[in-house]
């Protein structure tokens, strides 16, 4: 294919469902467990039983809130709930209360971080629309086929109805599928922080749908809009956009329209492929629902609520970079998961010095933590005994060789390294003295390899200080065995 | 007879509980063949919990208010493990497996389930006539209606069939049948009384309330079943004053309004209007100021409660699609046909209008010419009312623009049916507390109803001013139909 001439710039948007994770659906009390037999979460609420009513619960409020805090969304003093009406049977009262014209939060950003392979990192700020919060649907199980179309019949599970929903909606702000998979995955992280989701893609905790376009250059009028869905992890976000980004580019090119229209993502096949033409827009026939009243959320409370909040990935990172000197690298891998975090400021916060920190949490550590499955807070080695044992090596009183040693005990047990250490009496020996004597041992033992070095032979040393580790077990102070060594071959 | 000198007979012993149901019984037996005011009977339940009861009080209890006051509840409100049909097919097996908290509150304090009471279906209709099980008939003149949509509640109470009802409230529905059939029925503030368990028309106009023989029964049920509910969130939490207390007040300087545009309606009929005007000057001779008022916005009420409740009905009633539970057509073989046809065939005509209507009014490109406009008017009647409220302390009009209407009279004619609700409607779209009860007789001896309406949670004056006219014209005793004379 030719090269194109036109420098089409891609505009991507994405709408996030976030599911809040209170124990409770945001309507009723019934269970948000995942994973369980169909039907066994509901009660006359979420099914939608006529002379049924619902309530907010409030922890869904407080954690919409802190959420398009964190997001720097302005939060509205009033907001409302709204029904949007369609009929489908996985909806239990073919509509869903949602909100349309009075969202709890409008007009924030994040910003995020793009790193890709072979090209420079940069940062990016993303405008955020709005963050409104709505009930989830149930799933319909189509027996006999994958989808409805050729099914003999199907099944309805109401588990999911009524589950607490955020729905982010970003600015078209996102230039390239790898900006689009950051955001969603920036979006995540801040989410996980907060601690009001899991973000589980797997289990649909976090669902992303992509509105994607092509224009031929930056202040062109936006293309047609294309509507993504089904992409179930970041990669493939970011994929379908590429996909999307030079399908469309192609049909412009070949002089062929885009529809406006709703695309799936093949996983198994890598592509999109086209679910149902957008034309006649659907009339959700929205207007506020009359059995809840107005959200107000006082000034105290949004106070309350703030200070609340942690400390958020995109600062740690700033922080990480800026008071400990990592790299933005390293600033990224230890903030990714909140807990990653912690453990990294605990052990700095003993007093090690945050580079060694780094070191050894994003290299052993990490390893054996993704190994396990293991979250920082069932890893059995505390945050404290890593500190403790990297302070042993900057005290000189284990080698890094010895502390790799004891390394694989202290992941899978915890305990103290100091006691490890004596107990299996692997202590440094970093006595002058004693090392003296012992290397005074070694050249009475080996008389001839010390004639030959004192000829000339000086690549024996080598030699001697392998002999003088193998004496001591490896827990001679090397820098210091070298010196003293070094002094009486040369004596 | 009312609650009180009921509890008083049950005390004294003079009758048992279980012989006050068996009575009911009876008479439910002797009359609702002609009249159809029940859909279903819970006789056994009834005997059982009245035998209960009695055991209870032989052995010295203490009872709770209405122990052994036999109700009868609209079929709109839930009853767990009783049919609740709201009158239509589409609902025909429908159980619940919850209690309202209006009747939950009614059994917990002693009232006995009598049955399920008929209404027009979904309480959609003035007459009761939309019923997918068959009209009720007026207990005064079978061949006239019982207004509607609590037509069966309202004539249950006073064909002598219970004591007491439940009905509920949307644009008149209690009031409207309570003026039809002669009997006292009361809708109170918005939010006074919780929803939970009413089968929704109008979600922002919907309240429940009772119908009784005398004032102070509707003072006496309103207290049980008043107050805030953790299941409905429009329910106001609001403490609950003592309706009874204030009964005897005296309304000495009570300033009641009359709104001039109710007066002057077209459709009023003259002698609905004499008696009403009548019944003003006996507030008079206890010592009330009349003043007329205005309302300008009034009679915009029925048009604005013509797009709002219709629209909310229009999702509210979206849930029934054959899916989860209801009517399930059988005629389909396919998910996308399954609900239009349940819905088809499951619906009346009258709830399929009003469907229709909603779902117009809220369609893109409508929404603004008629649900946002009227949600403005809205506004304005609210205003009208909060202005008149400054000047006066109740407001009196006529319940409804004529008496009983017959059978089929607007069957064919859904807007004539509408204006029936006039008067009614607007104290539904201002929230407003309002009540209906008896003041005189037409020249067919058809009840005549007036409606006095209080501004927002001032039952108490409500009340007050109704007793206080109750106990200067005396309880309504007037001639039923000659069929239900036993």
């Amino acid at each position: 294919m030719t090269p194109s001439k036109v420098a089409w710039e891609p505009v991507i948007g994405l709408e996030t469902h976030v599911q809040l994770g209170t124990n409770s659906k945001i309507f009723t009390s019934a269970s948000t467990a995942f994973g369980d037999d169909p039907n066994t979460h509901i009660d006359p609420v979420v099914c939608g039983l006529p002379g049924t009513l619902p309530v907010l619960n409030e922890k869904v409020l407080e954690y919409a809130v802190k959420a398009a805090m964190a997001l720097n969304l302005q939060i509205a003093e009033h907001s409302k709930f709204d029904r949007k009406q369609y009929f489908y049977p996985d909806l239990p009262k073919n509509y869903q209360i949602s909100q349309f014209d009075e969202p709890i939060a409008e007009d924030g950003w994040i910003e995020v971080e793009v790193a890709e392979k072979g090209k420079d990192t940069y940062i990016k700020k993303i405008g955020i629309e709005r963050l409104h919060m709505e009930e989830d649907a149930g799933k319909l199980v189509h027996a006999g086929s994958d989808r409805l179309a050729g099914s003999t019949h199907s099944l309805v599970d109401y588990n999911r109805a009524g589950v607490a929903l955020a729905e982010i909606v970003s600015m078209p702000d996102l230039r390239t599928g790898r900006e689009a998979a950051e955001y969603a995955s920036e979006i995540r992280r801040i989410m996980r922080y907060l601690g009001v989701s899991d973000g589980n893609m797997q289990e649909g905790s976090l669902r992303c749908d992509v509105n994607i376009s092509v224009r031929p250059g930056p202040n062109e009028p936006f293309g047609t809009k294309v509507e993504i869905k089904n992409m179930n992890s970041f990669s493939a976000i970011q994929k379908a956009c590429e996909y999307e980004i030079q399908r469309q580019i192609k049909a412009y090119e070949a002089g062929e329209a885009v529809i406006q229209e709703t695309r799936l993502w093949d996983e198994a096949k890598q592509l999109t492929k086209s679910m149902r033409s957008k034309e006649g827009s659907s009339d959700y026939r929205y207007f506020p629902d009359p059995d809840l009243g107005p959200i107000e959320v006082s000034k105290e409370l949004r106070d309350i609520w703030h200070t609340e909040l942690p400390e958020l990935p995109a600062e740690k990172r700033h922080r990480y970079a800026d008071q400990f000197g990592l790299s933005q690298y390293d600033a990224r891998v230890l903030t990714d998961e909140f807990s990653m975090a912690h453990y990294f400021e605990r052990v700095v916060g003993a007093g090690v010095d945050p580079k060694s920190a780094s070191n050894w949490i994003t290299g052993d550590v990490a390893a054996f933590v993704n190994l396990q499955k293991l979250t920082y807070s069932q890893l059995p080695l505390k945050a404290e005994q890593l500190a403790e044992m990297i302070q042993m090596i900057e005290n000189g009183v284990i080698s890094g060789k010895i502390a790799k040693e004891i390394l694989p005990e202290l992941l899978t047990k915890g305990g103290s390294p100091k006691l490890i250490v004596e107990k299996r009496g692997l202590g440094m020996i970093s006595d002058p003295e004693i090392l003296s004597s012992i290397v005074d041992e070694l050249l009475a033992t080996f008389p001839t390899e010390v004639e030959a070095f004192r000829g000339g032979k000086t690549k024996l040393q080598g030699f001697f200080v392998g002999q003088l580790m193998k004496k001591t077990s490896g827990k001679a102070d090397p820098r210091l065995a070298n010196q003293i060594l070094s002094k009486k071959l040369k004596a | 007879m009312s609650i009180a000198e009921w509890r008083q007979q049950l005390k004294l012993g003079k009758v048992s509980s279980l012989e006050l149901v068996e009575e009911k019984l009876a008479r439910i037996k002797k009359v609702d063949g002609k009249l159809h005011a029940f859909l279903e009977v819970t006789s056994d339940r009834a005997r059982a919990d009245a035998k209960r009861i009695d055991e209870a009080r032989a052995k010295g209890q203490e009872l709770p208010p209405l122990a052994g006051i036999p109700f009868a509840i609209k079929d709109n409100l839930c009853t767990k493990g009783v049919l609740t049909t709201c009158s239509s097919k589409m609902l025909e097996q429908f159980v619940p497996p919850y209690e309202s908290t209006v009747t939950e509150r009614l059994w917990n304090s002693g009232a006995v389930l009598l049955g399920k009471t008929n209404l027009d279906e979904f309480a959609m209709g003035s007459s009761t006539e939309t019923s997918a099980f068959g009209a009720t008939a007026n207990p005064w003149n079978l061949a006239r209606v019982p207004g509607g949509s609590s037509g069966g509640s309202a004539a249950a109470v006073a064909s002598g069939e219970c004591i007491a009802s439940l009905g509920s409230d949307t644009g008149g529905s209690i009031r409207q049948p309570a003026s039809f059939c002669g009997v006292v029925g009361l809708k109170p503030t918005y939010g006074r009384v919780s929803r939970w368990g009413l089968v929704a028309f109008a979600s922002s106009l919907d309240q429940v309330g009772p119908f009784t023989t005398t004032v102070a029964d509707s003072a006496e049920i309103l207290q049980v079943i008043a107050g805030r509910d953790s299941r409905d969130s429009t329910c106001l939490e609001v403490a609950v004053p003592n309706y009874s207390e204030t009964l005897n007040n005296s309304i000495s300087g009570m300033r009641v309004g009359l709104i001039k545009e109710c007066f002057e309606q077209n459709g009023l009929s003259d002698e609905v209007k004499k008696s009403v005007l009548e019944s003003a000057q006996k507030l008079q001779l206890l010592g009330a100021e009349l003043k007329e008022v205005s309302c300008p916005r009034f009679n915009d009420g029925i048009a604005t409660y013509y797009v709002i409740a219709p629209s909310e009905a229009s999702a509210n009633l979206a849930r029934y699609d054959g899916v989860k539970y209801g009517y399930r057509s059988m005629s389909t073989d396919n998910l996308s046909s399954m609900t239009t046809a349940s819905r088809t065939e499951g619906f009346g005509s009258e709830v399929k209008r009003r469907i229709l209507v909603g779902t117009y009014a809220l369609s893109a490109g409508y929404v603004d010419a008629y649900y946002k406009k009227a949600q403005k008017v809205r506004t304005l009647i609210r205003n009208d009312f909060d202005n008149a409220f400054k000047q006066v302390d109740v407001l009196l009009t006529p319940t409804a623009p004529t008496t009983a209407f017959k059978v089929g009279t607007h069957s064919a004619d859904p807007v004539s049916m509408y204006l029936s609700d006039l008067l009614t409607i607007p104290a539904n779209l201002a929230g407003l507390p309002a009540i209906s009860l008896p003041c005189g007789f037409d020249e067919a001896g058809l009840p005549i109803g007036m409606q006095l309406i209080g501004n927002v949670l001032e039952e108490s004056r409500l009340l007050n001013v109704a007793h206080q006219y109750e106990l200067e014209a005396g309880v309504m005793s007037g001639s039923p139909a000659g069929e239900l004379i036993v």
